[in-house]
């Protein structure tokens, strides 16, 4: 679909202005893409290339690699049920069988309104509560198959948990922020050639105290 | 302050268990707000940077050497002495904080970063100025939507109060220290991997020996890798020094760890308890850990240390949870993760699962792993599915033997005369993560083979028929050619 809007323009400024090499940024910058279509778009990448200064294909190497990184629309939930060994004692393959079912399509699919998609995934660290899951990336634990057709039509009505899900690419809705005159010191390793001034000297007390006399 | 939930669980931690003993890393976990500026100050938050910057880099150092601070990550190298290993007259040198936590069983990192971000923010503090480490990239695994805000709600509160970024609390010292967040990828989690994604690159594994990041890291320069676990000690360790660490645990294995015991116990949960003096029995069926298997069940195997690590059984309960003696028992600590199996778990399909695991998430970067955890997986699966041949057992143990050579580490099971193998397997990979996809492989063979010579035994027979099948007839295309 579309290259970064203005507004993701200028996040992504930022973002790539907080490493001393730009192409570390891909990675955020492809989450800002997501979150804008939600999906990765080829022409994204492309912008995203731009921005960066490396090439388009660069980009989409780095974007195949990581499995949130969708390259075709998906649901508007993405529900990712775990099914490693944890879950899969209590029953976590049970409960995607029954999520297909439900749904009726398979993990990997989107149903036709476009609404849901089920995703068979490793371990996402809440083995304590399985069986578990992740809606849009929100965990869920300890879910019974009745707790998720409950899930799904609160997903369908716009009630209950739908309130604290954001759609599918939205990931932290709070981001970091240099503040203003912070910051210029992530500059390129090459120009840097000294120790930083706290671990120049061994006779440190002078030179390290700050407020501590 | 304490939330109790459900089952004494606190409903703003889930999964997270309260109970009495030392605490270094949840000490603020009982209070709903734990993750905010407030109730960090409020409860000693920050003092340990304050102190630290009116003493010598060196001295921080090595309080943390004679800490014996061992890592949290999975491989358990001491912290100090790893920090040693940057070459002295490189420069700049990073600080890569590993929070990719996504080994089977573990659920601890993502509790540390959601409940006390400025805990782990404060350790990186301190190891930045103990190191000389000017920049600090803290990455966070993709999946962790909650983790990314909390941290990055405490990193602007922290740069605001003028305790991180430029002249920290006024002195002379300044480090900063940025949020970075990854996208799905479980190989990301081994430190050079995590580098090369930090660089923005697929997150394949550099080979090591010779270079280590210590060396040759994030640019080429030399850089640190630690654990979030790692680095939610450094507040502790810094305001009540060394000694006071080693007064708890053991020798060897100082302090406390969080450990995540799921699976079929009764209470499944995150535990903090000290190293060395707690056993694997008390975190299964002490009382005020698990509370015993599920409907009085009986034990049939647990993994001690995450997916990665060779299973343990019965005759292991009584080990206690430190570094050395698992190791030499045939399996590690790993990263904390204890999964717990009864008596009606199958066995073949547990060990397939793990196994699919590590074949889902090799990087394909070298042929033992990429080749073998995928043949791995697709004959216990048709072994699983009643499909399996009588050579696919000795067939499995061969591709094992081709990603990890040699006896593969493993328990001893004293009743067939057999010896434990010590911990770590050999490699003919570049990373690790292939020959983890052979533990749960060995571990369930040389325990269970049974199992799997059952479903052998039971396979559906494909008929075959006697004479060759008619090669088919070439349809009839009307001549002309
Ligand atoms: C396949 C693989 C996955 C790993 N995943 C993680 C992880 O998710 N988190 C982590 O801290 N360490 C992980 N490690 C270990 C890291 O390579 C590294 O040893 C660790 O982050 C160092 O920190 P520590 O010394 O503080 O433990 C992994 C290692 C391998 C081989
Ligand atoms: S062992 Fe597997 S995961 Fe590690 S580098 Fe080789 S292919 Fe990649
Ligand atoms: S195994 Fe399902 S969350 Fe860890």
């Amino acid at each position: 679909m579309a290259r970064l809007s203005e507004e993701n323009v200028a996040r992504a400024h930022e973002m790539i202005a907080r490493y001393p090499v730009p192409k570390s940024a891909l990675i955020p910058l492809l989450h800002v893409a997501q979150e804008q279509d939600g999906y990765v778009a080829n022409d994204a990448m492309e912008h995203i290339a731009e921005l960066v200064g490396v090439t388009a294909a660069e980009v989409v190497g780095t974007c195949t690699f990581y499995e949130m990184f969708k390259r075709h629309p998906v649901g508007t939930y993405v529900l990712n049920i775990c099914t490693n060994i944890a879950c899969q004692l209590l029953g976590g393959e049970e409960l995607l069988a029954h999520a297909e079912e439900r749904l009726g399509i398979r993990a990997g699919a989107t149903t036709d309104d476009k609404m849901f998609t089920i995703e068979d995934v490793e371990c996402i660290a809440a083995c304590t509560e399985a069986p578990c899951l992740q809606v849009n990336y929100r965990y869920y634990g300890r879910i019974d198959p009745d707790r998720l057709d409950q899930m799904i039509e609160e997903l369908r009505a716009g009630t209950g948990i739908a309130a604290e899900i954001p759609v599918h690419g939205t990931l932290a809705q709070t981001l970091q922020h240099l503040p203003e005159g912070q910051g210029d010191d992530i500059i390129h390793p090459d120009l840097i050639t000294e120790a930083p001034v706290w671990f120049r000297s061994d006779e440190p007390e002078e030179a390290t105290t700050g407020g501590a006399a | 302050m304490i939330g109790p939930g459900d089952n004494g669980y606190l409903a703003h931690a889930a999964g997270f268990v309260l109970r009495d003993g030392p605490k270094v890393v949840t000490s603020r976990f009982e209070y709903e707000d734990s993750f905010t500026m407030e109730r960090y100050l409020a409860t000693g938050g920050y003092d340990a940077i304050k102190t630290a910057l009116t003493r010598t880099p060196e001295s921080i150092h090595g309080e943390v050497r004679d800490a014996v601070l061992l890592g949290r990550g999975g491989a358990g190298f001491p912290a100090g002495v790893k920090w040693g290993f940057c070459p002295d007259d490189v420069w700049p040198r990073y600080l890569v904080v590993n929070g990719d936590e996504s080994e089977p069983g573990t659920y601890k990192d993502r509790l540390l970063m959601e409940r006390d971000p400025h805990q782990l923010i404060e350790g990186c503090l301190l190891a930045c100025y103990a190191v000389g480490l000017s920049q600090c990239f803290l990455y966070v695994r993709g999946e962790m939507a909650l983790a990314q805000e909390r941290i990055a709600q405490a990193l602007n509160e922290a740069y605001a109060a003028g305790l991180v970024g430029k002249n920290i609390n006024g002195s002379e010292v300044s480090i900063d220290i940025v949020l970075h967040w990854g996208a799905g990828a479980y190989i990301v989690g081994e430190e050079t991997a995590l580098i090369e994604s930090l660089e923005g690159n697929r997150g394949m594994p550099r080979l090591k020996p010779p270079f280590f990041p210590a060396a040759i890291g994030l640019y080429g320069q030399p850089t640190i890798v630690n654990n979030v676990e790692t680095l939610a000690n450094l507040p502790w360790i810094i305001t009540n020094g060394a000694d006071a660490y080693k007064q708890m645990g053991s020798e060897t294995s100082p302090g406390t760890r969080m450990f995540a015991v799921s699976g079929h116990v009764k209470r499944p949960g995150v535990y903090e308890a000290e190293q060395g003096v707690t056993t694997f029995r008390d975190l299964i069926y002490g009382d005020d850990f698990c509370q015993g298997m599920r409907d009085g069940n009986d034990l049939k195997m647990f993994i001690p240390g995450g997916g990665s690590a060779p299973w343990f059984f019965e005759e292991q309960l009584d080990l206690p949870l430190e570094a050395k003696p698992v190791g030499a028992a045939g399996s590690m600590l790993g990263s904390g993760a204890i999964v717990i199996m009864d008596h009606t778990t199958d066995a073949v399909k547990a060990c397939l699962r793990v196994v699919r695991f590590f074949s889902r998430e090799s990087c394909g970067k070298c042929t033992p792993c990429r080749e073998g955890t995928n043949w791995l997986e697709t004959v216990l699966q048709r072994v699983l599915d009643g499909h399996g041949r009588p050579s696919d057992l000795d067939m499995l143990l061969d591709i094992g033997n081709n990603i990890s050579p040699g006896p593969y580490p493993t328990a001893a099971h004293e009743s067939e005369g057999l010896e434990a193998v010590p911990f770590p397997p050999k490699q003919t990979t570049i990373c690790p993560l292939g020959p983890s996809a052979v533990a749960p492989l060995t571990s369930a063979l040389r325990r269970f083979r049974h199992e799997f010579e059952a479903k052998i035994v039971q396979r559906d027979l494909i008929p075959v028929s006697a004479e060759p099948a008619p090669v088919a007839a070439a349809p009839d295309h009307g001549g002309g050619h």
